[in-house]
């Protein structure tokens, strides 16, 4: 067994181990601790694929950001699991038929590399001349700059109708105002007085 | 040095979508930066980006020319189309000012939302491609739903965006998945890759793509049965934003399906064929008989503007030049008349209520005759009473269903707008044969200009049909 063999395997244990955690765990945060480890592993498999890019997103976007938005949720919300979960042995049989119905597809597609060896090989193979982020690049600034420019703008639309839409100004609020706190002296933000004891101000 | 050069005859055929996105971009900076008092500036400057970009729109030469690897076709029909649906946002923000005013929603994003949303069309009108069809189709609908909703503590128009967000958002999630089916049959997203390997009989599941991307595309111009939202869209949005609804987006809605069907599914035409001619019919029904219960005058126009596009589908259904000619002069057509329609809506302003009740009408024709006499013409115009405007519209689309061997669809076109004529002679009647009620107070220059102007137009379009028809027949002749 080589090293990459044995990584795959480590790899792969741990993230069906977390992801089963996930589902089971009592506790929501730590269903979101062991997501995060899946996702972890998930990078790794990623690494051992050669896909690099993929796997280094994977830890930014994922674990760094939508795990932790989960968190935030999951903690700042006060979502009872217990209620959630009281209907599990009622939609059991629907759950499980989906699951069937899942595993039936999982067995076909993999089926097809059974029954048709030449499938495989229709898969474009990757380009081993660039890294993958240069490819990715290519891909996503040249050949289709135009979609990708769009999608930017679809974005912009995103953020200036959820402003319009809901930002109010109130009267009367008091804000912070960063150059006249920093540009208080001893003498406007101190005063020395002189207090008669026992009197107070 | 030479590489940059070499690049510029590629974006070339977009240089007013990328001035016009340009302007975006820039303008969003300038508000945000000026803040809420910037909004009479920005207005002037949304609309001198519009009219620029319409400039370079009619200085395009009009000849076939495709950018960005194909994803983005610039040719006579498109630059038809995109003139019309410019014309529509520049009218919009003429009539929307003092609505504005009326309604204290004076921001900056308003404009800005006009703008995005009419590069969202120019976009569609001149995608070549799945993709880019639905990326434009998106960012025009977000800027939509979002100006449907813009008088946001009215709680009806908050209610038409939410309806038009939730029901806009099934249409393209069906128009995606009718999208990946066609990718997954043919292996093509370019129109004209997708023609290519559709010749002799489709497969059954190109056929169902075929249908979800149609669905998808006929939600966005209202054809029965995906017309829903409109009747209650039309009624909430604020009334300028209802005037865009019923011109811009419908027409690159229309483009865009023209495009797709013939551009696309020319090796099928019998299939989508048989769709159109359904959604044709099934419109023209529906605009003729639901219209005639209704008491609010923006339902009235929303049931009329679902039977106007069943007018539209007759034209496209014949899929020869001549009808395609026949949708390019009747979008035009509609463009002014609705537009006209809707400034006079926006006159009707009593005691600072805009009133919208077909009874606030009554005698319109003693109190004010010179908005009288403008309003029957555009209803005269919208009925398709010859010698106006909407009857040669009428006329060009029912011509090429008979061309085409379409007896039935024409007579039944015939058929439901003489139905139809009954509510927009009835409004005729009210306005000068019923008791004078209360005066309208007198409506802002703008609007009057723009109504009088539409009502002049509709009226001299008899003296010299020849320029619009021409410039259609030209636009046709680009897609075949």
């Amino acid at each position: 067994m080589s090293v990459a063999q044995a990584f795959f395997y480590l790899f792969s244990a741990v993230m069906v181990g977390s992801a089963f955690m996930v589902i089971v765990s009592r506790n929501p945060v730590h269903s979101v601790l062991f997501l995060i480890l899946t996702f972890v592993n998930a990078a790794g498999l990623f690494l051992l694929m050669g896909a690099e890019f993929l796997a280094m997103i994977l830890i930014v976007v994922y674990v760094g950001a939508v795990a932790v938005l989960f968190l935030f949720v999951v903690m700042m919300l006060d979502v009872d699991f217990a209620e959630l979960k009281q209907g599990f042995a009622k939609h059991l049989p629907l759950g499980s038929i989906l699951g069937l119905i899942f595993l039936i597809e999982l067995v076909m597609v993999i089926g097809t590399y059974f029954v048709s060896p030449d499938a495989a090989r229709t898969a474009p193979k990757p380009d081993t001349t660039v890294s993958n982020t240069e490819a990715l690049g290519r891909v996503l600034y040249t050949d289709y700059i135009y979609y990708f420019q769009i999608a930017g703008l679809v974005l912009l639309v995103a953020m200036i109708g959820a402003i319009v839409l809901t930002l109010r100004h109130k009267v009367g609020v008091k804000r912070q105002n960063i150059a006249d706190q920093v540009a208080r002296t001893k003498e406007t933000a101190m005063e020395v007085r002189k207090v008669a004891s026992g009197q107070g101000l | 040095m030479s590489s940059s050069l070499a690049v510029l005859p590629v974006v070339a055929p977009a240089i007013p979508e990328l001035f016009a996105g340009a302007g975006v971009l820039g303008l969003v900076l300038a508000g945000a930066a000026l803040g809420d008092k910037s909004y009479p500036f920005i207005r002037w400057l949304v609309m001198l980006v519009l009219a620029v970009t319409l400039v370079l729109v009619y200085l395009a030469s009009g000849t076939h020319a495709e950018a960005f690897g194909g994803a983005f076709v610039s040719d006579g029909f498109s630059r038809f189309m995109k003139i019309a649906m410019l014309w529509g946002s520049l009218l919009t923000l003429i009539i929307a000012e003092s609505y504005l005013k009326d309604t204290r929603r004076q921001a900056f994003e308003f404009p800005l939302l006009i703008l995005i949303s009419t590069v969202g069309m120019m976009l569609m009108i001149s995608a070549n491609d799945l993709i880019a069809l639905y990326l434009g189709l998106e960012l025009s609908s977000l800027a939509l739903y979002v100006v449907a909703s813009f008088d946001r503590d009215n709680v009806r128009s908050s209610e038409a965006g939410l309806k038009y967000f939730v029901l806009g958002a099934l249409s393209s999630g069906m128009l995606l998945y009718g999208a990946s089916l066609v990718y997954g049959m043919t292996g093509e997203i370019a129109f004209a890759g997708i023609s290519k390997a559709l010749t002799g009989t489709a497969s059954v599941g190109v056929i169902f793509g075929l249908v979800f991307v149609l669905a998808g595309l006929a939600f966005k111009i209202s054809a029965v049965p995906f017309h829903m939202w409109t009747p209650d869209v039309y009624e909430g949005a604020p009334t300028p934003v209802t005037a865009y609804f019923a011109a811009g987006p419908k027409i690159a809605a229309i483009a865009l399906l023209v495009r797709v069907v013939e551009q696309a599914f020319p090796g099928i035409t019998s299939q989508w064929q048989q769709v159109i001619v359904f959604m044709a019919i099934a419109s023209m029904g529906l605009g003729a008989f639901a219209a005639i219960g209704q008491k609010n005058i923006k339902r009235l126009l929303a049931y009329s503007s679902i039977g106007h596009v069943g007018y539209v589908l007759v034209g496209l259904a014949a899929g020869t030049p001549e009808g395609v000619a026949g949708v390019a002069t009747y979008m035009a057509i509609y463009l002014v008349t609705s537009f006209g329609a809707f400034a006079c809506v926006l006159a009707m302003k009593r005691n600072d209520v805009y009133c919208e009740d077909i009874s606030d009408l009554a005698g319109l024709s003693k109190t004010n005759p010179a908005l009288a006499f403008a309003f029957a013409m555009l209803m005269f115009s919208l009925a398709g009473i010859p010698p106006l405007a909407g009857f040669f519209a009428k006329f060009y689309v029912f011509a090429a269903a008979v061309n085409a061997k379409l007896y039935p669809l024409a007579i039944i076109g015939v058929v439901t707008s003489v139905v139809g004529a009954y509510y927009y002679l009835r409004i005729v009647k009210i306005i000068y044969f019923d008791e004078p009620k209360e005066g309208f107070v007198p409506a802002p220059i703008a609007v009057r200009f723009v109504a009088s102007a539409a009502a002049v137009l509709v009226l001299a379009f008899v003296l010299a049909p020849a320029p619009l028809v021409t410039a259609a027949t030209a636009a046709a002749k680009a897609l075949f």
